[in-house]
């Protein structure tokens, strides 16, 4: 009897576990709705969505936040080429190729990567990446979109090898010794087969590194300039995060429903890529 | 039964741990950040009480005082006709205000309109001003900043100035500033090492002397707002006392500024 009744009580502790980690997400992605929709109501749709010129303490106050967007979508998919490759491929080395007192020795330096706080990231990109990027592109100042890709993509590259690499060591090792025994040589058979098998791991951890870059705020707030600009590479641009974090402590009235909005805008993306990425799984595995 | 009595026995200890000496927490300009620490070590020496700043800003820390979130607000400006309707301003010190260049740039002085063209973006070259052949960079604070909201009121650029790029700390100007040949920032005094070079202003040397004596005309008042609305904490008001006091003036006179408390006057 006794033993019974532990066993439920057990599930009883699992199953309010999850609905306590549903629940904070449900209540946050709730509470953004309220917040955010009453402003977008108020300024309109088209021109929050779309409008170019933020000014939101000038005499005429303008909401358009189209130049975070852009410069989001433009930081993230600048990381995502940058730091991709790099991750995929170094992670192909580490689980493929590299002999075996390298590979630990690697993974423990990547997974250390992932530990650095980021806002060292924003203090080492403020006062070595800026002023390298001003000296070798000859501009007046190096905080701009160009630098925060940089630091961006080093910031993803961890998460990147970590998922890749898992995947792809999960890849079944008939599949490869196969590919070896018809003589392909080991990197044909690393690039030709363990990484397509490994596909929906290394999408994962490009989600994975999406969802990093996009919510990145301590350490593109210190090298991208913080200017409301429409973005261009060489601009001070500023992104939705850091929008939001710039100026919510001291906004009030319309001002700050507009940034619960901006952070709405912010989480809807999150969700589109999500939903676009498992979808595109799904469709492969058909 | 035996991690529960752990577990319980470990919050016991932390509620523990809180009482004993009395924690203030205060929250507002980036600016007085150095000024404030000075003060609240004295204050912690003097009396035992800790005090907890936190850096946010001048007008988050007005709006955390009018929202509740906590009792006494800092900050580096006026307030405006808005905000003296539902607030007590108590100042506590002067601050000058500094425009800093890098140590490489050749330019020593500037006067109000050269600044105001600088930050307006007409004149965008240092040789417009007898400087090297290079680009102009003109670095500010957010929004919300009192420092920028004097920098701007003083040289007649409010709303009007194109920033390159946007800071939200003191420390964070000058860090820019000095890795920067073209960069030129403002901050306050007191946040100034040795990275960045000071320039004079309208000639005017930010020396003691030319403070006091009204000649170096960029300063601006740190004070403590306080809602006019609530009643304060006891813990609060002894804060406000000390600062206001010559004892408070003591520390505030140690970290740079000029103490302008009701009984440090002189």
């Amino acid at each position: 009897m006794r033993f019974v009744d532990k066993e439920r009580a057990f599930r009883v502790l699992l199953f309010l576990c999850a609905i306590v980690t549903v629940a904070f997400v449900g209540v946050i992605i709730i509470y953004l709705f309220v917040a955010g929709i009453p402003a977008i109501k108020e300024i309109g749709l088209r021109d929050f969505l779309f409008g170019t010129e933020w000014r939101p303490e000038s005499q005429t106050p303008q909401f358009g936040i189209l130049p975070f967007i852009l410069t989001s979508v433009y930081g993230t998919v600048g990381a995502i080429l940058l730091g991709v490759p790099l991750g995929v491929l170094c992670a192909v080395f580490i689980a493929k190729i590299a002999p075996r007192s390298i590979r630990s020795m690697l993974k423990t330096t990547v997974e250390l990567l992932a530990g650095i706080p980021s806002v060292v990231f924003g203090l080492i990109g403020m006062t070595v990446l800026v002023p390298f990027v001003q000296r070798v592109f000859n501009l007046p100042s190096g905080a701009n979109l160009f630098s925060s890709i940089i630091v961006l993509s080093v910031m993803i590259l961890p998460s990147v090898v970590n998922v890749s690499e898992n995947a792809l060591r999960s890849v079944p090792k008939e599949y490869e010794l196969g590919s070896l025994a018809l003589g392909a040589n080991r990197v044909e058979t690393a690039l030709r087969v363990s990484m397509p098998a490994a596909k929906s791991g290394i999408a994962a951890s490009i989600v994975l590194g999406v969802g990093r870059s996009i919510g990145e705020t301590m350490a593109v707030m210190m090298v991208s300039g913080n200017v409301a600009n429409m973005p261009s590479l060489f601009k001070s641009v500023r992104y939705l995060t850091t929008a939001v974090s710039g100026e919510m402590s001291y906004s009030s009235g319309l001002h700050r429903k507009a940034l619960f909005s901006i952070a709405l805008v912010l989480l809807l993306f999150l969700l589109i890529i999500n939903l676009s990425f498992k979808l595109l799984i799904r469709q492969d595995k058909k | 039964m035996r991690l529960a009595a752990v577990l319980l026995s470990f919050c016991l200890l932390l509620v523990g741990c809180g009482s004993g000496s009395k924690t203030l927490t205060v929250e507002g300009s980036t600016s007085v950040e150095q000024v404030l620490g000075f003060l609240t070590e004295g204050y912690e020496q003097e009396t035992g009480n800790r005090v907890n700043f936190n850096p946010t800003g001048s007008s988050a820390g007005i709006e955390a005082v009018l929202e509740g979130r906590c009792d006494i607000g800092v900050v580096s400006r006026e307030l405006t006709a808005e905000e003296t309707e539902k607030l007590h301003y108590i100042p506590i010190a002067v601050d000058t205000i500094v425009l800093v260049v890098n140590p490489k740039n050749s330019i020593y002085d500037l006067n109000s309109e050269d600044i105001a063209s600088i930050f307006k973006g007409e004149v965008t070259n240092w040789k417009h001003f007898g400087g090297e052949d290079r680009p102009i960079v003109p670095i500010g604070r957010e929004s919300g900043s009192g420092t920028r909201d004097v920098f701007e009121s003083a040289t007649g650029t409010k709303g009007e100035c194109q920033y390159v790029q946007e800071l939200t700390s003191a420390g964070d100007i000058i860090t820019a500033v000095s890795v920067n040949e073209n960069a030129i920032g403002y901050t306050s005094l007191e946040a100034v090492k040795g990275s960045v070079k000071v320039l004079t202003f309208n000639g005017t040397e930010p020396t003691e002397e030319n403070i006091k004596s009204g000649k170096y005309t960029l300063n601006r008042r740190f004070s403590l707002v306080v809602s006019a609305s609530r009643q304060l904490p006891q813990n609060n008001r002894e804060f406000l006392e000390f600062a206001t006091s010559s004892r408070g003036a003591y520390y505030i006179e140690l970290a740079g500024a000029v103490a302008v408390g009701k009984e440090s006057q002189q």
